[in-house]
């Protein structure tokens, strides 16, 4: 069990920012991700997409952006719990009990939920024969690929990840890669290679074609692909990979009581506290009266919610507003000589 | 201005005068009509305002996809060649009349 005066939700340009402001005022915190890096939407969406609007920044890409955040919060020595996913909250004794995926528990007196739209999931099969196989032998990444040698292997998908696992695979297994049209978002180099190992038959390519059925009982025989002319096929298969990018869900904190506003959760505005007390939530997941999506607006909340974190972390201490520019203590927590 | 028809995956319809220069997405988001979630807010960074254009006609008559946007639509649920991408349609008077319809979900 970690002790800790607030867990933040969320690794994001406005979780990192709030971390910094909880470390200027003398609070400890824990960040939780599901994703495997620091950033969130900057760093899997937009990481070389130029942003105008950060204030005193005139341009600067999400991963220029992620970078100099993390940078900032360096001083303050805080632990991120990556690949992880906070899923379950419980309340004792005006403490929260919070378990993540991975099995590590915190006990908080204060959350903050930075989570932006959601985390990030791989997007799944829309057929719902596939739910069965979920894990087994449909995949939607890879962790070991010896499992893979000597089978039939149907690949889904036309961007880097389909292909690079479409060539890896070649080696070793029966590949089948079908993509829903001519075009592959993948790099050039790949799709060339691929185009080369269609023509030696070291794989069997099949575009316009997408997912219409997984067959088999217990076991995976095969799957049905289908094109738009209504024509569709059964394809032999020991396993069907898809890789379709990832979508953003809601996912576990709806289960948390909170009150919901379609995916969004409603904030008073003067310390982005939620229905619940010493649940905060801030960025592009709250919502109030003139609520902008932005990452600056997201730092303000980030720094509001912080201040309100410290009653709760500091019942017997009265927060003292100060300067950067002019406290010591403040400069001291950064470790910064003058 | 236009008149743009929303037809949801169970059939409800919805029809919205949308100003001209907002997108289809927009216009669907600012009246609350259902089925259009647009996570990224228009960014063309996700997939989750993907429609379809069942008109041949419409279909053609709209603004030719932008590099990247069938690149996103590849993510989508079940895009088809007649999927778009709603936060890339603009509104204009050339399209008043045009009808889109909601894939069954979008994430």
């Amino acid at each position: 069990m970690i002790k800790t005066d607030v867990v933040i939700v969320g690794a994001g340009p406005t979780g990192l920012f709030c971390a910094h402001q909880l470390g200027i005022i003398g609070l400890k915190c824990e960040i939780v991700d599901n994703l495997d890096k620091i950033g969130g939407q900057c760093i899997e969406l937009y990481p070389d997409k130029p942003i105008y609007d950060i204030p005193a920044i005139p341009k600067c890409t999400g991963k220029e952006l992620t970078n100099n955040l993390i940078k900032q919060i360096k001083p303050f020595n805080f632990d991120f719990h990556l690949n992880d996913r906070v899923q379950e909250l419980k309340n004792e004794n005006d403490r929260w009990i919070v378990k993540t995926l991975n099995g590590k528990e915190f006990e908080t007196p204060n959350i903050i939920i930075a989570g932006g739209v959601g985390s990030f999931e791989p997007r799944k099969f829309p057929t719902k024969s596939a739910e069965k196989f979920d894990g087994t032998s449909v995949l939607y990444s890879i962790k070991d690929k010896t499992i893979f040698k000597d089978k039939s292997v149907v690949i889904f998908g036309g961007g880097d990840s389909a292909l690079d696992w479409a060539i890896e695979l070649s080696n070793s297994s029966k590949v089948t890669l079908v993509h829903r049209r001519d075009e592959f978002k993948g790099a050039a180099a790949s799709v060339n290679k691929i185009k080369k190992l269609s023509e030696n038959k070291k794989i069997n390519l099949i575009t316009r074609y997408s997912i219409k059925d997984v067959k088999g009982n217990g076991s995976l025989e095969g799957v049905e692909i289908k094109n738009e002319t209504g024509e569709s096929k059964v394809v032999k298969a020991d396993y069907v990979l898809g890789f379709f990018g990832l979508i953003m869900q809601l996912g576990p904190i709806a289960e948390w009581g909170l009150n919901l506003d379609k995916k969004t959760i409603p904030v008073n505005t003067e310390n982005f506290e939620t229905n619940k007390k010493g649940i905060f939530a801030i960025g592009d997941i709250c919502t109030y009266p003139g609520k902008l999506k932005l990452i600056l607006s997201g730092f303000h909340e980030g720094a509001l919610a912080a201040r309100g974190c410290f009653k709760y972390a500091r019942p017997d201490e009265k927060y003292r507003f100060e300067f950067t520019t002019a406290s010591s203590t403040i400069k001291d927590r950064l470790g910064v000589k003058e | 201005m236009a008149k743009i028809k929303y037809i949801e995956f169970n059939g409800t319809e919805h029809e919205a005068e949308i100003t001209n220069g907002l997108s289809v997405m927009e216009g669907a988001v600012q009246n609350n009509i259902p089925g259009i979630d647009a996570d990224c807010g228009g960014g063309m960074s996700c997939a989750t305002c993907h429609v379809y254009i069942n008109d041949d006609k419409w279909f053609s008559k709209l603004p030719e996809k932008e590099m990247g946007e069938d690149d996103m639509l590849d993510q989508a649920f079940e895009p088809k060649s007649n999927s778009r991408l709603s936060c890339q349609l603009i509104v204009s008077d050339d399209l008043d009349g045009l009808t889109v319809h909601m894939p069954e979900k979008q994430v």
